[in-house]
């Protein structure tokens, strides 16, 4: 009875702490505008990494659309704030409603092709719907919507973070993602055994797709601007990166990819062929050495920190990463 | 009338650089079942490649041949270093480091050349030969007729010689190969320089038809090439051949009749359309899809 208070009680706690000192420091102006910028870059590319490993990592299926879905929510936001002048809570779920009714649109017919198959299934549909933002006037054509009000804040960014982890943690213990992760490891035995397989792609691919849509409208309204390129298969591969170096099936390992991946572009930004050249290498030498990434499948639990701190070692540092 | 025939004409051409490419990765494709996302990048080098030695004052001809030579052994070289360790692997690895050797390539060349887009010197006369109201250029006719010499010599290779035996086995059944007495890691590498030469050819006539050579140039011509592939039924080296034709022409009237903007989203159109109602292409074998 007790464990299980604190099973819930303390990453509650952790939450609130971690909030509260960097919402005072962002208050106190201690944490400069720069790293302000970076700290939303890794919220968002977060809750990218970890709603694509919930395609990728927990059901099995190489998907390289969520830069289009990212456009969908992003540019469904901007009209419900912009254009019809709601606030951004109406945003948000205005955004994540509509890259999972695109996500259920794509994944319901190709979600019957498998590997390679999908994969530039889903490649295409995200230029296509970046093609139709460029030519769509209403939206900006490719110049994009600028003067779009800020009012993504550390609060905002930093609930939807907990919010994605805990939901995806959730849905991945839970029956239904239980059922992700056999379709994954034999998709016919799945079936055999009962599991509507179609059904549970469809399922991740939708949910995946509504948390690219979150990202999305956290993003235009935080960065003022949005443009069709952006959205380009490019975004695609840095979030793969994410989740593949970070670790397929792993939540941890995605948040540890999109910190890590997030601040080496940042470090690099003066020289970005040389980025997109190490994370070539990266994705290279993780796919043939470790090809789960380098925190496999495991995830940074409660458990196993009391196992550590038992153990004598100093882990507690290292509290907030999953 | 006469507007839609040159239209037509103009999407040959498109649409035979298409089938060039399309065809290493059908090759590709049918030895090792994975979807080389590097060959468009092989193009971009070979049609760096091509370029330099234009620029040193090579002709037309030892230009084109030099980057094919460069882009076979790069493609051998790609296959052995990022797909050989990765053969007994899962897809998902397999794929990611293709998308990882696409993205070395891209940003390697940048890094090192600039992204600036650069152009290819005059290599042959511009002529225009009109026929009937119809206007071919010289490098129309350059395009068409690379691109039958090459596929002539591609049928030569993969029919009459021993090499072509073994790529047609070990494509059918790469164990069942292996009892034979193939050499399945020669073969393959065979493939991969066969399919690279073709992929640095197409680059050169890319370069030469829109006169552009850029580190990224190699990203949609892949991408559509591969549409073509699938259009024509992935694994069939006649198939990738119709599959380019067909897509070059479409996205030739596309334009031509004031939907330029759309083309890219057409192309992609018809791939989702395609793996919808007939995965397995036109002129595909009823093969299951893999796994």
């Amino acid at each position: 009875m007790e464990r299980k208070w604190v099973r819930l009680a303390a990453p509650a706690v952790i939450a609130l702490l971690v909030y509260g000192c960097v919402g005072w420091g962002i208050a106190r102006g201690l944490i400069s505008e720069y790293y302000q910028v970076n700290l939303f870059l890794i919220g968002i590319n977060i809750i990218l990494a970890v709603t694509l490993n919930l395609i990728n990592g927990f059901t099995g299926h190489l998907s390289l659309g969520h830069a289009g879905f990212m456009a969908v929510g992003a540019y469904t936001g901007v009209v419900v704030t912009m254009k019809l002048g709601l606030p951004l809570a109406f945003a948000v779920a205005a955004g994540m409603a509509a890259a999972a009714c695109a996500g259920f649109l794509i994944g319901l017919p190709t979600l019957r092709l498998r590997g390679d198959y999908l994969a530039i299934a889903t490649l295409g549909f995200g230029e296509i719907i970046r093609v139709l933002l460029e030519n769509f006037e209403y939206l900006g054509g490719a110049r994009g919507i600028s003067g779009i009000p800020r009012t993504v804040n550390w609060t905002w960014l930093f609930w939807s973070v907990v919010l994605t982890l805990v939901l995806v943690r959730n849905f991945i213990s839970s029956t239904h993602g239980r059922a992700c992760l056999a379709v994954r490891e034999n998709e016919l035995a799945a079936e055999m055994m009962g599991v509507n397989t179609t059904c549970y792609k469809v399922l991740a691919f939708v949910l995946g797709a509504a948390g690219a849509g979150l990202a999305g409208v956290l993003y235009a309204h935080y960065f003022y601007v949005i443009l069709p390129d952006k959205f380009s298969f490019l975004l695609s591969f840095d979030v793969l990166v994410m989740v593949m170096v970070g670790g397929l099936g792993s939540l941890t390992g995605s948040c540890l990819g999109a910190v890590l991946l997030t601040l080496l572009s940042t470090l690099l930004q003066r020289i970005p062929e040389f980025r997109m050249v190490l994370y070539a290498l990266m994705l290279i030498l993780v796919a043939i050495y470790r090809p789960h990434g380098l925190a496999g499948k495991r995830e940074l639990s409660l458990d196993l920190l009391g196992r550590w701190m038992r153990r004598g070692g100093v882990a507690r540092g290292a509290a907030h990463g999953g | 009338m006469q507007e839609l025939l040159q239209q037509l004409v103009n999407g040959l051409s498109l649409g035979s650089i298409y089938a060039l490419i399309a065809v290493g990765y059908t090759m590709v494709y049918g030895v090792i079942q994975l979807i080389n996302f590097a060959h468009g990048d092989v193009l971009m080098v070979g049609a760096y490649v091509g370029l330099a030695a234009a620029l040193a004052g090579f002709g037309l001809v030892p230009s084109l041949l030099l980057a094919m030579l460069a882009c076979a052994l790069l493609g051998v070289a790609i296959e052995r270093v990022a797909y050989r360790p990765l053969r007994h692997a899962s897809r998902l690895a397999a794929l990611t480091s293709a998308i990882g050797v696409s993205l070395f390539l891209e940003y390697g060349m940048m890094a090192a050349l600039t992204p600036r887009t650069r152009s290819y010197p005059p290599l042959l006369p511009d002529r225009i030969y009109s026929w009937g109201g119809l206007r071919i250029t010289s490098k129309d006719l350059l395009i068409l007729g690379t691109t039958l010499v090459l596929v002539l010599v591609l049928q030569y290779i993969i029919y009459r010689t021993q090499t072509g035996k073994a790529m047609r086995a070990v494509s059918f059944d790469r164990e069942a190969a292996q009892l034979m007495g193939v050499n399945v890691n020669s073969t393959i590498g065979a493939t991969f320089a066969l399919g690279s030469a073709l992929a640095a050819a197409a680059g050169m006539l890319v370069g030469v038809y829109f006169n552009a050579v850029y580190p990224l140039m190699g990203l949609m011509p892949g991408l559509k090439a591969f549409v073509a592939a699938v259009l024509g039924g992935i694994g069939s080296v006649p198939g990738a051949m119709l599959g380019g034709l067909l897509l070059g022409m479409t996205e030739a009237l596309v334009s031509g009749y004031g939907g330029s903007m759309y083309r890219d989203a057409v192309a992609f159109g018809i791939l989702i359309f395609i793996l919808l109602v007939r995965p397995t292409g036109l002129l595909g074998t009823g093969l299951q899809e893999k796994a």
